[in-house]
């Protein structure tokens, strides 16, 4: 790591990120009954997938609503290779981030003429393409041939977990461990040239031109930077469940993100993180009896489990207003809008 | 040498720039009009924001025109906007770094060098590693200034520079934008309102009035036209 690398990660920015992922490492799965440390396993896949849409919307100004899809086309690469070459886990999640990411550049080629709602749109169509694609595909199960399907649901095998990282603790561990690899490559293009290219981008177009930058190169650069982690992701998660389907990768679920990444801040990766807890905590919180949140609930208004669900979509709902409110009392101030 | 010849640029049925000839010999040139005179978009034509409808623009023997938009910036065309465009989170540096990283194949300490004599010949040594989103506006104007000024430009395009700045610091502003030629060898095209900067930084001037060249030559002979005072004041259309 040379000179100006380090210039940009200050040892005051580098502190957090190194507690947090000690806290993740060491102390928080002590703590935890198995199923919290599931669900923060969740979380902690779910957090690459939301740091890349930070950097998207919050650096390059690119707002695309398809990246739960290509968390699904990481997840059917990785299964699909893992029962066709039993490559080891780290591998298989290389190549996944590698096809996602190849994919990420098809889709984002023409995307990229668009912007603004049209962007976000056509990102949204094309999900449901993917979404409609892996549906008729189906993920593979261990059977032979492209697809991989077994119909003998006796015979059908499950995607198994790294041997390194068998139990739950252990893959929770290694989950921090990838999406530190992960954070850690969005950092290094944010200090660097890249980032500086986005930066200008995000700033006006026009400029950027103007300053030398290759605009067209630049945003699909971190089109496929974010679908190569949104792959790697989509491997994790296929780890985590053994056995996938498409309701793993509802296309809605994209809205959802960019909802929950909106309202946790998308202008610092740490909006990543807390999109995460916000989509895949809050919910389990408020619906489990387990939790301080859920004990609360159940102590004051009885049985409320079938409402839970819809209260975190509903503070998602007002948070997400909140911030566009927000938003456009900024662009007013800036004199962006009327 | 910038020879512009028959430039004209429509937007739909409206001549935004009516076949503009003119040439701007090097040094620091003023471009001055009314508003809606067409001075930006003349920039934009430059820049390769907007395609003209015919015409030609020829700088040292380069048909800039025949140039794509991307390649302008690396071959040496530098402009600025009327509007602040430097990053306020990223410091002066990092925001002049970006020019230089993708217009100049320098290695790392040359540029760094390179980056250095730019925010220097604007003032601004001493808040080289300061966010410019804490400077005070005249400060935030001189980075856009060294963002144009890094890079080995040739040709270098101010959009309205001064504009919201105090008289004292138009000054500092004119005298910096002055020495831009024999500092780095770049010609200088200065579109502004404000005629104290015009006066004190370019030796020649070029008039636009509603798309047509009405004036050209020396800074002191243009300001005293009679021609270009009716198109400033109003009044009758002067032969």
């Amino acid at each position: 790591m040379n000179a100006s690398i380090l210039r940009g990660i200050t040892i005051r920015k580098a502190l957090p990120v190194v507690i947090v992922a000690a806290l993740a490492l060491f102390v928080i799965p002590g703590f935890l009954a198995p199923f919290w440390v599931k669900v923060l396993t969740q979380a902690t896949y779910y957090s690459i997938i939301a740091g890349g849409l930070v950097l998207l919307y919050g650096r390059v100004g690119l707002a695309s609503l398809g990246q739960v899809a290509l968390s699904g086309v990481g997840a059917w690469v990785f299964a699909r290779l893992y029962y066709a070459t039993h490559l080891p886990t780290p591998v298989l999640l290389l190549l996944a981030g590698v096809v996602a990411a190849v994919v990420g550049l098809g889709l984002g080629l023409p995307a990229l003429r668009l912007s603004g709602l049209y962007l976000s749109l056509a990102t949204l169509m094309m999900a449901a393409a993917v979404g409609i694609f892996i549906s008729v595909l189906k993920f593979p199960n261990g059977g032979p041939g492209f697809s991989g399907i077994v119909k003998d649901q006796s015979q059908r095998k499950l995607i198994p977990r790294p041997s390194i990282a068998i139990g739950d603790t252990a893959f929770f561990r290694f989950c921090i461990v990838v999406a530190a690899l992960m954070f850690g490559l969005y950092v290094l293009h944010l200090v660097t040239k890249p980032g500086r290219a986005w930066a200008s981008i995000a700033q006006s177009e026009a400029s950027a031109l103007a300053a030398g930058v290759n605009i067209t190169v630049y945003k699909l650069w971190s089109f496929v930077l974010v679908s190569f982690a949104t792959g790697v992701a989509g491997g994790l998660l296929a780890c985590d469940v053994g056995s996938l389907s498409a309701a793993n990768f509802p296309p809605q679920e994209s809205l959802i993100l960019m909802a929950v990444v909106l309202m946790a801040g998308y202008h610092s990766l740490w909006g990543g993180l807390v999109a995460a807890l916000l989509a895949r905590l809050l919910p389990e919180l408020l619906k489990n009896d387990d939790s301080v949140v859920g004990w609360i609930i159940q102590r004051f208004y009885g049985s409320w489990k079938g409402v839970s669900a819809t209260i975190g979509l509903i503070l998602f709902g007002i948070g997400l207003l909140a911030n566009l409110s927000g938003s456009t009392k900024a662009m007013k101030k800036k004199g962006l809008i009327s | 040498m910038i020879q512009i010849e028959g430039l004209t640029v429509r937007f739909g049925g409206v001549v935004s720039i009516d076949d503009m000839s003119v040439t701007f010999p090097g040094g620091t040139c003023g471009l001055i009009g009314p508003n809606g005179a067409g001075k930006t978009t003349f920039f934009n034509v430059l820049s390769g924001f907007v395609t003209p409808a015919a015409g030609r623009v020829n700088i040292d023997g380069v048909d800039l025109l025949a140039m794509p938009d991307f390649q302008r910036a690396r071959w040496g065309l530098r402009r600025t906007f009327q509007t602040e465009q430097a990053i306020e989170k990223m410091t002066v540096y990092d925001n002049v770094l970006i020019v230089s990283e993708h217009t100049s194949k320098l290695s790392r300490s040359a540029a760094a060098a390179d980056v250095m004599q730019a925010i220097e010949l604007a003032g601004l040594k001493d808040k080289a590693k300061v966010a410019v989103g804490t400077l005070p506006a005249s400060d935030r104007r001189m980075v856009e200034v060294a963002r144009a000024m890094v890079g080995s430009p040739k040709v270098i395009l101010l959009d309205e520079p001064a504009a919201g700045l105090p008289e004292g610091e138009t000054e500092r502003l004119a005298s910096t934008i002055k020495q831009i030629p024999d500092a780095i060898g770049a010609t200088v095209i200065v579109v502004e309102h404000d005629m104290s900067l015009v006066q004190a930084c370019c030796t020649t001037t070029a008039v636009l009035d509603f798309g047509r060249m009405i004036a050209n030559g020396p800074t002191g002979e243009v300001l005293r036209s009679p021609k270009v005072l009716s198109a400033y004041l109003g009044g009758e259309e002067l032969p």
